[in-house]
Formats: structure tokens, C-alpha cells, sequence
């Protein structure tokens, strides 16, 4: 239904401005909030489109820049446990792009990498305490957090995802269950020989929402107030268990 | 049908959670053991988070031991002075356990100590069950066996003595302090209520009747866990109220069928599956630790002190 909207809509915005030298791209999602409630599973979103003549479209997704640790295991007699770690300030908690074409073949690396489209170009800032780091070490564990990223769902790269149709296109990209909350930035590029001539951002929100808001909340905002409500409800149910398997 | 829970921040089927609530309820109905050694384990095996998984359970330990003690209280089983005693070394360990336990998390090994705790305690106590109960089917070919009337322990001489009627006993309050203590750190650090310490301790540490064991060790396990609860959600956020609600769903109604089945089964042979099952978790958990890992690296989202 949303879909066959989305086409109607900007159908009808490209019939009235054939022409249109200001804007090249015009892109909408089919949802600009994501509320996590109980029965969330994670989410697809529909990004739809179009553009004024045969051309590319890149679309980078990325989430909220999160602090994290990096650690690797060694073998210490015995057992693998984790020995080094290393922190990086800002690291995006999700990312995901999809083209129309492999990424190769619509851009070269300088455009890509100004652009971020691919993880090989994302930029990890380090915490000031592991600034020493360089080199093959700092590659090792700038890969593992793409590989785990990955393994989650929480990175990926869909090549020739994004489908036209005559000059509509559209594409859908997915959130899983472990998609963080936050402010996330949908930015759709539109490129011609490898060039970037119009670009679109738009803000995508993720948010507990309901239940889910309400305990997650008490527990980082009240946490003494949640840790008595829990004790609570475990002697209530506890006691309703003992009274109610008495009877029968 | 998916949940998804607020604080382990997973989603999963709500029916495996009643599941494994049930299935290991039915196990601590049959053997008449609280069933957070197993729990657990097996949230952790399904992907929930190590610490959330120990601070939800030890929140559903509460709910199971009030459900437990109610019995023992009615059937006058339960020395309170004694339990309050254990409580006093339980708060004071459970507390300490919860500090060290935001710290472990902070440098990052809480999942390598939570591992290899449960993997000393459910290869000691599994391999003593297996061994014992063997024992006993052994000796019960033969024929019985003698117990003395009244041994002396060596707590006997220790200062701070206190005479504890239920318990029949008049003895030093240092050691149950000890052992209340020490088994509130490991609730802290494992999400067990720490029956399987605390039962043995009380007959061959303390010389406490067995009638009034179990009863006092449920009485103490209340306060420790809910303890453990409080500073856990304090200190990490790790309670998950959703899980556990969920869990002691299923633990309640897994718990009464385990209990009608335990009177159709032989004692020490129902002692010997326990301990194979036992086993059979801490296996699991030695071949993670000791194999090489698919990945040498892992991430976490960084925690503020």
C-alpha cells in the first residue's frame, strides 16, 4: 500500500517539475521513527525516489556514534581469555549502504571514501589513552569491529539493492533487533560518471517506546527505585505461586 | 512469537524463555535444588548477555525461594536465628560480590570469571554427586550403614558463642557468618541462590539437623538475592524484570510437575542424573573456554564509570 503511494507521490512531483535544475534527487522513506516495543524484531524501512535522468544512487545509513572497546583473546594457560583492548570514541552503531551498482564500478575510491560509502572508509577516532597504536595492530582491530559489526546485522553492504524503475528507484534497509536507539542520518547520493551531483539526508529516529520505555528508563534513571520494584515482584509472585499451587 | 526485553536489549521467542523457565523449574521440583547453577548457564548459552544473565536470575531466585520457604515455615523447618545470622554474612558478601563484580565488568573479564566460576563449582559438585550417589546404590546392595549420634566440630571452640534452639546447637557465630558470606559473593558473582555450598556447609560445618537445612538455607537465600538484585540494578543495570518474570512463569509450573514425578523415582539415582546433567553444562562451558574461538576479537559498547 505505502509502496504504491510512494510511486503515485513522486510520480506526480517529477510530471509537475520535469525540468527541475535545483533538484536532481527527491527521496522519502516509508517510516522516519522506529519504536521499539515488545514484540520488535528489528524493522525494514522502504527508501523511494527519483531522479532526472539515467544515473547512480548511493544510500548511507548511518547510526549513532557509540564509545567502544575492542578486545582480542589470547591463549593464557589454557584458556582463551581477553587480553588486549583497545577504545574507540566514536564508532558509528550501525551502518549499512545500498547502491544501485557495485561501488567500484559508480565511484572511485577518493569519492568514495569522502563520502564514507563502504566500511573500508569509515573513520574510528581513538580514545585518547590508546593513541600509541598505529599500524598493522591498529588495522587488526579496526577490521574486528567491521567483521563483528557485520556478524551482527549491524553493518552491511548491499550492492545492486537499490532497483529503478524507469526514473523511480527504491530500496529497503534493514534494522535488526540490536539496532541501538538514537539519532540516526539516511543519506541518499545521486552520481554520474562517478561524480556526486545531488545529495538528500534525512534524520531517522530509533526509540523504546510503551513497556519497554518505561522500564528501561527506571532502571538508568531511578536504578535504587527499579532494584526494590524487582525484589517486589518476586516476593509477590512468589508468595501468589506458593498460595496458588496450595489449593489445587 | 518474539519479546523483546528492555534490558538484556535481545529478542527472543517467548516460548523457548517459558521453556527453559519450565524445564529447569521441573529439574529443581525433582531434586529439590533451587536451579540457578543451571539457569544460569543457559541463558548465556541462548545469548543473553553474562551479567544480565546473573543479576535476572538471582532476581528470579527471590521469587523461587519465597515460593520454597513457605512450605518449610509452615512445617516449622526454618531456624530463624541461624538464617539471620547466614543473612548478616550473606549482605555483607553479596554487597562486596556486586562491587567486585562492576569492577570485573569494567576491565572486561566479568564473562571469563562468571565462566570459570561456574565451571569449578559444577565440576566439583557434579563430580561429588556422581561419586556419592554411586556410593550409596553401592552400599544399599550391601546393606546399611552407621552414623554417630553427636560430633564434634571444630567450630565448637570458637569465641562468640550463641545458642541457636531450632538447631539444637550452641556454638560460635563466626562460622555461619563465613558461610553466609561466602555464599552472598557467589550470588553476587553467579546468580545462584548457593544451596549446593550452603546445605553441605550447614550439616558437616555447623553440625545443623537435616531437617532444618533446606527451610533455613531458602530463608537465607531470599534476603541474599534480593539483595543482589538491589545492588546489581544499582551498580550495572543488568536486571531484566521481563526475563525473570517470565522465567519464574515457567519455573513455577515446571517445579510442580517435577515435584509429583521426584516420588515415582529412586533417591541416589535421581542424585547421580543430576549430577550428570550438572556435568554435562560445565562441559559445555570448559570447551568454550579451552577452543580456540571462531573470532579472536569481540566488542562491547563502552561502559561510563
Amino acid at each position: 500500500m505505502i509502496r504504491a503511494f510512494a510511486f503515485l507521490l513522486v510520480a506526480g512531483l517529477t510530471a509537475a517539475a520535469p525540468h527541475a535544475l535545483a533538484q536532481s534527487l527527491v527521496a522519502d522513506m516509508s517510516e522516519s521513527s522506529i519504536s521499539i516495543t515488545s514484540n520488535f524484531t528489528g524493522k525494514e524501512i522502504l527508501l523511494f525516489g527519483a531522479v532526472d535522468g539515467p544515473s547512480d544512487v548511493v544510500v548511507v545509513v548511518q547510526g549513532p556514534r557509540e564509545e567502544l572497546v575492542v578486545r582480542r583473546k589470547a591463549k593464557i594457560s589454557g584458556i582463551w581469555m581477553n587480553r588486549r583492548s583497545v577504545t574507540f570514541q566514536s564508532v558509528p552503531a550501525y551502518y549499512a549502504v545500498a547502491s544501485s551498482r557495485p561501488l567500484e564500478d559508480i565511484a572511485p575510491g577518493t569519492v568514495r571514501a569522502q563520502y564514507r560509502m563502504g566500511g573500508a572508509f569509515l573513520d574510528f577516532a581513538l580514545a585518547a589513552d590508546t593513541r600509541h597504536l598505529a599500524g598493522e595492530e591498529l588495522l587488526q582491530f579496526r577490521e574486528a569491529i567491521l567483521r563483528n559489526k557485520r556478524r551482527e546485522s549491524l553493518y552491511f553492504e548491499a550492492e545492486n539493492s537499490v532497483l529503478f524503475r524507469e526514473r523511480l528507484f527504491r530500496t529497503s534497509i534493514v534494522f535488526p533487533a540490536s539496532a541501538p536507539e538514537g539519532d540516526y542520518t539516511v543519506t541518499t547520493y545521486l552520481l554520474r560518471n562517478g561524480v556526486v551531483v545531488d545529495e538528500q539526508s534525512t534524520p531517522l529516529q530509533i526509540r523504546k517506546a510503551g513497556i519497554e520505555r518505561t522500564i528501561f528508563d527506571l532502571a538508568n534513571q531511578r536504578p535504587a527505585l527499579y532494584g526494590i520494584i524487582a525484589v517486589l515482584i518476586a516476593l509477590a509472585s512468589g508468595w501468589l505461586a506458593a498460595a496458588l499451587f496450595r489449593r489445587t | 512469537m518474539q519479546i523483546y526485553f528492555p534490558i538484556a536489549e535481545i529478542s527472543l521467542n517467548i516460548f523457548l524463555v517459558l521453556g527453559m523457565g519450565g524445564g529447569v523449574g521441573f529439574l529443581s521440583g525433582l531434586f529439590g535444588v533451587g536451579g540457578g547453577f543451571l539457569m544460569t548457564p543457559l541463558l548465556i548459552f541462548i545469548g543473553v548477555p553474562p551479567a544480565v544473565a546473573v543479576a535476572t536470575e538471582a532476581n528470579q531466585i527471590v521469587a523461587a525461594s519465597v515460593s520454597g520457604v513457605i512450605a518449610h515455615w509452615r512445617r516449622n523447618n526454618v531456624d530463624i536465628k541461624m538464617g539471620l545470622i547466614l543473612v548478616v554474612g550473606g549482605f555483607v558478601g553479596s554487597t562486596a560480590g556486586s562491587f567486585l563484580f562492576k569492577l570485573l565488568r569494567e576491565i572486561g573479564q566479568i564473562d571469563l570469571v562468571i565462566s570459570l566460576s561456574f565451571v569449578l563449582f559444577l565440576g566439583v559438585v557434579g563430580s561429588l554427586m556422581v561419586v556419592e550417589s554411586v556410593r550409596l546404590i553401592m552400599r544399599s546392595r550391601k546393606g546399611g550403614y552407621r552414623k554417630k549420634a553427636h560430633q564434634h566440630y571444630w567450630a565448637h571452640g570458637l569465641p562468640f558463642k550463641m545458642r541457636f534452639h531450632k538447631s539444637k546447637l550452641y556454638i560460635s557465630v563466626i562460622p555461619p557468618l563465613l558461610v553466609g558470606f561466602f555464599v552472598g559473593v557467589l550470588a553476587a558473582i553467579m546468580g545462584v541462590g548457593g544451596g549446593f555450598i550452603m546445605i553441605p556447609a550447614m550439616i558437616y560445618l555447623l553440625g545443623m539437623p537435616t531437617s532444618v537445612v533446606v527451610g533455613t538455607s531458602l530463608f537465607q537465600i531470599i534476603f541474599v538475592t534480593a539483595n543482589v538484585t538491589f545492588f546489581h540494578s544499582i551498580n550495572t543495570q543488568t536486571v531484566d524484570v521481563v526475563l525473570a518474570v517470565l522465567l519464574l512463569a515457567g519455573a513455577v509450573i515446571g517445579a510442580q510437575f517435577g515435584a509429583r514425578v521426584s516420588g515415582m523415582l529412586r533417591g541416589e539415582q535421581l542424585r547421580a542424573l543430576l549430577g550428570v546433567i550438572v556435568l554435562a553444562v560445565c562441559a559445555k562451558l570448559v570447551v568454550d573456554l579451552v577452543f580456540e574461538p571462531s573470532d579472536l576479537f569481540s566488542i562491547g559498547r563502552a561502559i561510563a564509570e
